[in-house]
């Protein structure tokens, strides 16, 4: 790195992550908070050892700092390793990879109609008899496997991504969930330990010289202090680390658990078809079960054909432009690139074919049918957008267009008019001459809704039409328990709902960022 | 920005991307069973003719039961991660796990049958977990990437 010539390949990771010792050591980009933490755990442990310990150790009983040193250094051992190591990235894809992904799409399309229509973006397989959507993700260049999730902050794809904790300054995925979940914790009983042992400590002495508690107080006020700290912050450790031991038991991720992923929608049965069975099989499984390594190869020696592999051309997709989270600017670099000359370019699945193999089913979407027509959406949903303005908390978490497969019926009239031929003709726009100005054939290509900011009207609009009402209702139940869980637990996180999944889809997944703040 | 992205464009970028030397093919994982590690026995059309099915799907089955191996729950398993548990973790920095070694057997498995079954018909299995144990890659040694 120094000698300013690329040896390893964790010198060219393509993610945000940062690398220490060599690249033995990573984490993700941002680790201030993760500072903070340590700096709080071993100050209040230094504090208990130095000043209640050796009063405890004389008159009461040896086991005292020993059980603290124990519980000490397991806590710390746990945070490091959730923090330093791999939470499970998934290697993105090579060049010959994902221009073999994109044919194979592709040919699915053709075959089925003589006009170009772009590739679809998600592909649905059955997981023992579930059936789970994998989204493609742009940057990766992968179809995300069944629970991976792409963290924009990092900007990886992870395997079953939980969430993004700043609190240890890394992704909580496959690879460090049981460091995080014996973390929090070891965490919690240090917590109640050392309040316990600091409250001991203020009795015995008062009691000693049968003095009032706050004589004692003043005698020894570092133990209040190291009190007071643990009695605040064990309420939020005791509910995360309930939180997380629900989710163990049942097999979930905190990712699937917001999503409301296993629970019954829209009369389909539902059910989590990565679970072991029992309550106990699944704790085994997750807690102690067979670690995968690391498939990064971070210390491989980085090899000619190897960079070949990574260098991409230079992409001549559009850099889309994010749709406007009101709380971006909160966060980070943003690099939104809002363009008046862009439209939104919505299309939808439509129909989808069978592809059986080898035990599974893939439904591939195989086509999609364009609906660049941003003036007929508009229209369709002057009165929903009113009640969506009314809920200004799923504007932020929950501007998705997750679920396709309602629409065909409202938007078929625009459909057939925006359905041309190959190449696709700038789609005709019948009403709204201004806005079909601005659209252009390239619009078609698009794999995501653009919206710029000056077509927050149109954006708010499509966010409506695009929710059915059971799914407004299941965001706001999300929302809800978001909060909720924000609340109790005082975490930050950067949680992959379905809006944000769609943050992968720029050149730079930075640009849909968005974080939940306490 | 103007970013003229039509068809033609899109197709000369598409034949741009696929500078590679040779032809290769991409076994998919096959998800069926949950997220352990398998891949899909369907026979690659773009093999055909140079490879016998029987050869490809011995290859993946064997290579399946290499990984169910690895991700199987059992008590030895079990142990190791409880130890690891008990050692705060400590023992993962100088001891090996059983995933490690199972994948170990996956390069040893597919060096053999590369040595034995692929290169002569002029094919090169690639290591998955090279590919973040995603795709099963095939390259054909003998043919230029266009089809
Ligand atoms: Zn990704
Ligand atoms: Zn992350």
């Amino acid at each position: 790195m120094t000698q300013g010539k690329i040896t390893r390949k964790w010198e060219a990771f393509p993610g945000q992550n940062r690398f220490y010792c060599n690249g033995r050591l990573m984490t993700a980009p941002h680790s201030g908070v993760f500072l903070l933490t340590v700096f709080l755990i071993t100050g209040t442990s230094a504090l208990f050892f130095i000043f209640d310990c050796k009063y405890l150790a004389e008159n009461v009983t040896v086991a005292i700092p020993i059980i603290g040193a124990v519980l000490f250094i397991f806590t710390m051992s746990s945070l490091l390793r959730t923090s330093l190591t791999d939470p499970g990235i998934i290697p993105r894809a090579t060049n010959e990879e994902a221009n073999y992904v994109e044919k194979q799409i592709e040919v699915t399309n053709s075959a089925n109609s003589p006009t170009y229509r772009p590739p679809p973006r998600t592909k649905e397989v059955l997981v023992k008899g579930q059936t789970i959507k994998l989204k493609y993700c742009f940057t990766c260049k992968i179809f995300r496997p069944p629970r991976a999730s792409h963290c924009s902050l990092c900007d990886n794809c992870v395997d079953r991504f939980d969430h993004h904790c700043p609190w240890v300054g890394n992704c909580v995925g496959r690879r460090n969930y049981r460091f995080f979940y014996m973390f929090i914790v070891s965490l919690a009983f240090l917590a109640v330990f050392i309040f316990a042992c600091a409250i001991a400590h203020l009795i015995l002495i008062s009691k000693e010289d049968s003095r009032q508690f706050l004589d004692a107080v003043k005698e020894s006020p570092p133990s209040i202090i190291v009190a007071l700290i643990c009695f605040f912050s064990v309420w939020s450790i005791l509910g995360l680390a309930g939180f997380h031991t629900y989710l163990t038991t049942s097999n979930q991720t905190t990712n699937e658990d917001i999503k409301g992923s296993f629970t019954s929608k829209r009369g389909q049965e539902s059910f989590n078809p990565y679970s072991q069975g029992n309550v106990c099989s699944n704790c085994f499984h997750i807690l102690c079960g067979p670690l995968t390594p690391s498939l990064i190869d971070r210390r491989g020696l980085l090899t000619e054909s190897y960079m070949a592999e990574l260098a991409r051309p230079i992409t001549t997709e559009p850099v889309l432009p994010m749709k406007p989270y009101p709380i971006q600017n909160m966060n980070g670099p943003t690099h939104i690139t809002m363009n008046a000359n862009e439209m939104p370019g919505i299309y939808r699945q439509t129909t989808e074919t069978t592809e059986s193999n080898a035990g599974s089913v893939t439904h591939l979407v195989s086509s999609e049918q364009p609906l660049a027509i941003a003036s007929t959406v508009h229209q369709m949903s002057l009165a929903q957008q009113q009640q969506y303005k009314s809920q200004p908390s799923l504007n932020l978490g929950r501007a998705h267009h997750a679920h396709h497969h309602h629409y065909h019926n409202v938007t078929s009239s625009s459909a057939s008019a925006a359905g041309g031929s190959s190449p696709p003709p700038p789609p005709r726009v019948h009403k709204s001459q201004s806005l079909a100005d601005n659209l252009n054939s390239e619009d078609l290509h698009l794999d995501a809704v653009v919206l710029g900011q000056q077509n927050k009207f149109v954006g708010s609009s499509r966010l409506d039409n695009d929710m059915t009402v059971q799914d407004r209702e299941n965001s706001l139940l999300s929302a809800n328990r978001l909060r909720l869980l924000q609340d109790t637990t005082m975490i930050e996180s950067a949680l992959d709902l379905d809006s944000l999944d769609d943050s992968s889809l720029g050149t730079n997944s930075q640009n849909g960022l968005m974080k939940v703040m306490v | 920005m103007s970013n003229h992205h039509n068809n033609g464009a899109r197709a000369s970028e598409t034949e741009q991307m696929a500078q590679s030397q040779y032809l290769k093919v991409f076994v998919q994982r096959d998800y069926s069973e949950g997220t352990v590690v398998k891949f899909q026995t369907r026979f690659p059309p773009e093999l055909e003719g140079k490879l016998d099915r029987q050869i490809f799907e011995g290859t993946i089955t064997r290579l399946n039961s290499y990984f169910a191996e690895a991700e199987k729950a059992t008590c030895s398993t079990y142990c190791e991660g409880c130890l690891a548990c008990l050692t705060a973790y400590f023992i993962y920095i100088c001891k090996e796990t059983h995933y490690e070694k199972c994948l170990k057997k996956v390069s040893k498995f597919i060096a053999e049958q590369n040595e034995r079954m692929y290169e002569p018909r002029g094919l090169k299995l690639t290591d998955p977990s090279m590919r973040g144990l995603r795709v099963l890659e095939i390259s054909c040694l003998d043919r230029p990437p266009n089809v």
